[in-house]
């Protein structure tokens, strides 16, 4: 099956409606990996499909053209959900060449024998006519892995984006005014959120680099097109960039008899103030997926763990080193906890927080087995403070 | 002292400015580096980085 989204141009990828788990993103809605197919007087594939789905996309590409017919590979990322396919791609498309910059034909030769295989190789500037329409490439180096490259289109003012703009969202529409808005820009946020933002530094040098461009339409590598609200997600993009807080408080926190539970509740009713949005949020029955989403638009982060066994509770630190690799910028915080009889939960949820480059706002608040009115006072003046320090910044 | 650049994601090493933020003084010139610095931005080796 195939979809024509522009006179010649054939979304020709595969939707996983089932897939859960993408390397630990909790994809509720499911995913699609993009390919598309341009038809002119030279054809080009952009883009293949995880290895599995090879078969899927070669009938979709069959229903359109003879495999024959195909001159050009594009591979505009290496990671194996899009280049997965590749070697059972180029092999039943016999005179295809592959087209990637240097980056791509190394990172490819670790996962393939590549040695075989018809290749053009190319950098930034360089383009490729097909007839009617011409392929630019743009090298987008850890957007999201260093060989990362847009392909664009100028006859359309098509960009196809490779993982930016993308979203975890399988559906049968293809486009953004096709589908609900909201929830196209909720997936595209939590994408964002769970893969790109380590990269905002190098996503915003990228898209200073296309500013020159004009673009119309964006073809990213997984989701829906956006065809009507592009400027839209280019905005979104600039906020997300920099992880621009809204006004959001978030209290995570894991607990084993209650006591930083309390102590959390406590926090986030100090917290709770006219124009804060407080969320209260137990690590152990909330996605990874979903922390790290919240996490990008929140102003402050605080976290919280009782004391297990000398060190702090496991689903924290999960959710902990997620975040220090996510690197999230732009937040302050700080660290609460209980302990029995020896201490060194908190003071690990603190140098996370601190690994994570976050702002400690003061020391931790401990309490040993129960918090006592004062700890809780304490808490809740702490949530207090933290929620006048949001809206004052 | 030459600056030089993280050729997988194009972080640029000034020392003239150092890396203060992973314990490397300004002044310090890149091939004083010790040999497991990595790039703050990526993580890339010293062995990613070129003269600029």
């Amino acid at each position: 099956m195939h979809v024509e989204l522009i006179k010649n141009i054939f979304s020709v990828g595969y939707v996983d409606w089932n897939v859960r788990d993408f390397h630990s993103y909790e994809t509720t809605r499911g995913a699609t990996y993009n390919a598309y197919l341009i038809k002119d007087q030279k054809t080009a594939l952009i883009d293949t499909v995880k290895a599995p789905f090879a078969k899927d996309l070669l009938e979709n590409i069959g229903s359109v053209i003879d495999p024959a017919k195909v001159d050009y590979v594009v591979c505009n990322h290496a990671e194996p959900d899009h280049a997965g396919a590749l070697a059972q791609v180029l092999k039943a498309l016999p005179n295809a060449a592959l087209v990637c910059n240097a980056k791509c034909d190394a990172t490819l030769s670790r996962f393939f024998d590549t040695s075989g295989w018809k290749k053009e190789i190319v950098e930034t500037g360089d383009q490729i006519s097909l007839g009617k329409r011409t392929l630019q490439f743009i090298g987008t180096p850890m957007v999201h892995w260093p060989e990362s490259m847009f392909t664009y289109v100028p006859e359309d003012k098509l960009l196809f984006s490779m993982d930016a703009f993308g979203q975890h969202y399988s559906t049968s529409q293809k486009f953004d005014d096709e589908v609900s808005l909201e929830t196209a820009v909720f997936e595209a946020k939590t994408y964002y959120a769970n893969i790109i933002t380590p990269y905002g530094r190098n996503v915003s040098l990228t898209m200073e680099k296309v500013k020159y461009l004009d673009i119309k339409i964006i073809a990213p590598s997984h989701g829906i097109v956006w065809r009507t609200h592009t400027q839209k997600i280019i905005d979104l993009y600039s906020n997300w960039v920099v992880c621009r807080a809204q006004p959001k408080v978030l209290v995570l926190y894991d607990s084993m008899w209650g006591s930083t539970e309390k102590m959390a509740q406590t926090i986030l009713e100090g917290a709770s103030v006219p124009g804060i949005e407080a969320h209260l949020i137990h690590v152990r029955r909330s996605s990874l997926t979903q922390i790290a989403t919240e996490v990008l638009d929140a102003a402050a982060i605080v976290c919280g763990s009782s004391t297990l066994n000398r060190g702090l509770m496991p689903a924290m630190g999960s959710v902990l080193t997620y975040l220090r690799g996510l690197r999230p910028m732009n937040k302050i915080g700080f660290a609460f906890g209980s302990y029995g009889w020896s201490k060194g939960g908190i003071e690990e949820v603190e140098r996370y927080l601190k690994e994570t480059g976050w702002d400690i706002l003061h020391e931790p608040i401990m309490t040993q087995y129960s918090p006592a009115p004062d700890v809780l006072e304490e808490c809740k003046e702490a949530g207090k403070k933290l929620a006048e320090r949001v809206l004052g910044a | 002292m030459k600056k030089y650049v993280c050729d997988v994601c194009g972080w640029e090493y000034d020392p003239e400015k150092g890396d203060p933020d992973n314990g490397i003084k300004p002044g310090t010139a890149f091939e004083d580096l010790p040999d497991d610095y990595i790039c703050p931005e990526c993580g890339a080796g010293k062995e990613s980085f070129s003269v600029v």
